[in-house]
């Protein structure tokens, strides 16, 4: 089965959504990225989705999984390259994705990554002593 | 009923010949329409009316045998709203054919009185029914036409500068309602992407009252940037404004908000890790000064 | 209004479901919508065949191309034969800003169409027809 490819960059993983994701490709992209931090023991996700046009409730709360579930796993997400006619309409849907951190590209990403990394290495050496 | 029907048809010639002298001058306007076009429109009206009164459905001209009458009248009607005739003058124009067919039904009926009745009320009724959809679809297109233009003002009344590397200001002046929001999203987040700005400092000193629907006008557009990784930053908030805010019970406390925009856009500057320093040898007041002294 | 041009699209699958909002999308596109307009129609498109899925249990959707009064829009009905919906108020409120998931995104739906008309029976299904005006 066709998946979304997760590419390792140092201490971060990069994902870039490129296709017109169904439901069955969302949901094994979200068990895909929380395997990847587990064996890699990535800090950072930055998830691309500057080619996607539509947004629909499905793939927020993906993204917003995505999030939740690599802080769990002691990474932080950020989400970047949101289409402007994408954001209104998430917003107008009722979708505001608290707890998802933005960049407008990948490279404000990487920075933003990089700023609070100092934080989390902390948090995943508390965790590896446990 | 179906009288009526064949009744027209006998006589359409002459109804129309007498329709179209009953058109007043006024409804002509043959400065916007030709003659030529208007005795088209009027044969196409007959026989559309022929048909419907033709069919079962007699008096009721939102039944599907009228569907080509109403057609017709919805587009001459928004054709008519568009070059800038009168409603009256619209209206008229399907109004002036009761001279002209009452005229001849009298004429034809002549016999009976209770069939001469009858016929000239339905008939009456009809062209009554007719102008009404003649009406409201010109005051549809009407305002069509306006709700464009304001559209076109708003996109003109709502600049995006750029006030340094990555930081935006957007200062709305007048009233901030849910079809200008769209036009201020749009343009503003554009923008941001087109220029790749991390900040938009938002400027309401030109907006008169800040009321819970403005309030989530301007949260709308904030949540949008955010979701793009933009920060918006609000300034020009009036102390009564801000007193409306608390006593309305907005809250604003995921929003940064600033009462003047020089302080906005010291912040961010800050935010995005600049600082502004003085050029050493610059003058400067104390310069002046210190030469008085020597002078002196 | 009158109806220019109707296609029909099963909603069986969720690979049907990104199948018909493309459809909704290339007709959109065809009829030159503004791309804010498409990504709003498009997106619920999208929320409404999931809930047809999903919710329904399968079923179809409807594309015509209609024509109002001097301007042209694009109607998407959603049908299904599902358990219908006890309590279409509830239903038309937000779920999901909760992020608890089971708001059926119809509210939501709603406020990004200019009409929305939606029909439910128990037992028998739920169809709900939106428009988006040029």
């Amino acid at each position: 089965m066709e998946r979304i490819p997760i590419l390792r960059m140092g201490p971060f993983l990069l994902i870039t959504i490129q296709v017109d994701m169904h439901d069955k490709l969302a949901m094994q992209l979200q068990d895909d990225v929380a395997q990847r931090i587990s064996d890699w023991g990535s800090s950072g996700v930055l998830i691309d989705i500057s080619s996607l046009e539509i947004v629909d409730s499905f793939i927020g709360r993906m993204l917003a999984n995505i999030a939740a579930m690599s802080r769990v796993l002691g990474a932080d997400t950020v989400v970047v390259g949101m289409q402007p006619a994408v954001a209104i309409t998430l917003v107008e849907l009722g979708m505001s994705l608290p707890g998802v951190r933005t960049a407008l590209n990948v490279e404000s990403g990487m920075e933003l990554l990089y700023g609070t990394l100092g934080t989390y290495l902390g948090a995943a050496h508390d965790r590896s002593e446990v | 009923m179906s009288n009526l029907g064949e009744i027209i048809s006998r006589n359409e010639e002459a109804i129309r010949a007498d329709w179209m002298k009953h058109m007043t001058s006024s409804v002509q306007r043959a400065d916007l329409i030709s003659k030529v076009e208007l005795e088209e429109q009027s044969k196409d009206l007959l026989k559309a009316i022929v048909r419907g009164v033709s069919s079962g459905q007699p008096d009721d001209p939102s039944g599907p045998a009228w569907s080509t009458a109403r057609e017709l009248l919805q587009d001459i009607s928004a054709s008519r709203a568009r070059q800038g005739f009168t409603p009256s003058e619209t209206a008229t124009f399907v109004l002036s054919l009761k001279q002209p067919l009452l005229a001849v039904i009298r004429r034809d009926l002549s016999g009976s009185q209770d069939e001469l009745f009858d016929a000239i009320w339905k008939s009456t009724a009809l062209l009554d029914k007719l102008s009404l959809i003649t009406i409201e679809t010109f005051m549809a297109t009407r305002e069509e036409v306006i709700s464009r233009q304001q559209q076109e003002l708003l996109e003109l009344s709502t600049p995006v500068v750029k006030l340094w590397d990555g930081i935006l200001a957007l200062p709305i002046i007048g009233t901030l309602d849910s079809s200008r929001t769209q036009v201020v999203m749009e343009e503003l987040l554009q923008t941001v992407v087109a220029t790749n700005s991390r900040f938009a400092i938002i400027d309401i000193t030109g907006v008169p009252t800040v009321d819970t629907l403005v309030a989530q006008h301007l949260l709308k557009t904030i949540t949008a940037a955010r979701l793009m990784g933009a920060e918006c930053i609000i300034s020009g908030v009036r102390p009564q404004i801000a007193q409306t805010i608390v006593h309305l019970g907005i809250n604003l406390e995921d929003v940064i908000t600033k009462a003047k925009l020089a302080d906005a856009f010291a912040l961010a500057l800050q935010k995005s890790g600049r600082t502004v320093v003085r050029v050493s040898g610059a003058p400067s007041g104390n310069a002046v000064t210190a030469t008085l002294q020597k002078e002196g | 209004m009158t109806v220019v041009k109707s296609e029909q699209l099963p909603l069986q699958s969720s690979t049907d479901v990104v199948a018909a909002r493309q459809r909704v999308r290339q007709m959109a596109t065809e009829l030159r919508f503004s791309l804010v307009d498409q990504t709003k129609l498009v997106t619920a498109a999208s929320e409404l065949a999931r809930n047809a899925l999903d919710h329904g249990g399968g079923g179809q959707m409807s594309i015509e191309v209609v024509n109002g009064l001097s301007r042209m829009g694009l109607k998407l009905i959603f049908e299904d034969n599902g358990p219908g919906i006890p309590d279409i108020q509830a239903a038309l409120k937000d779920g999901f800003t909760t992020g608890n998931g089971m708001g059926l995104g119809l509210g939501g739906s709603k406020r990004l169409v200019n009409e929305f008309a939606i029909e439910s029976e128990i037992g028998k299904g739920t169809k709900v027809t939106v428009v988006r005006w040029k």
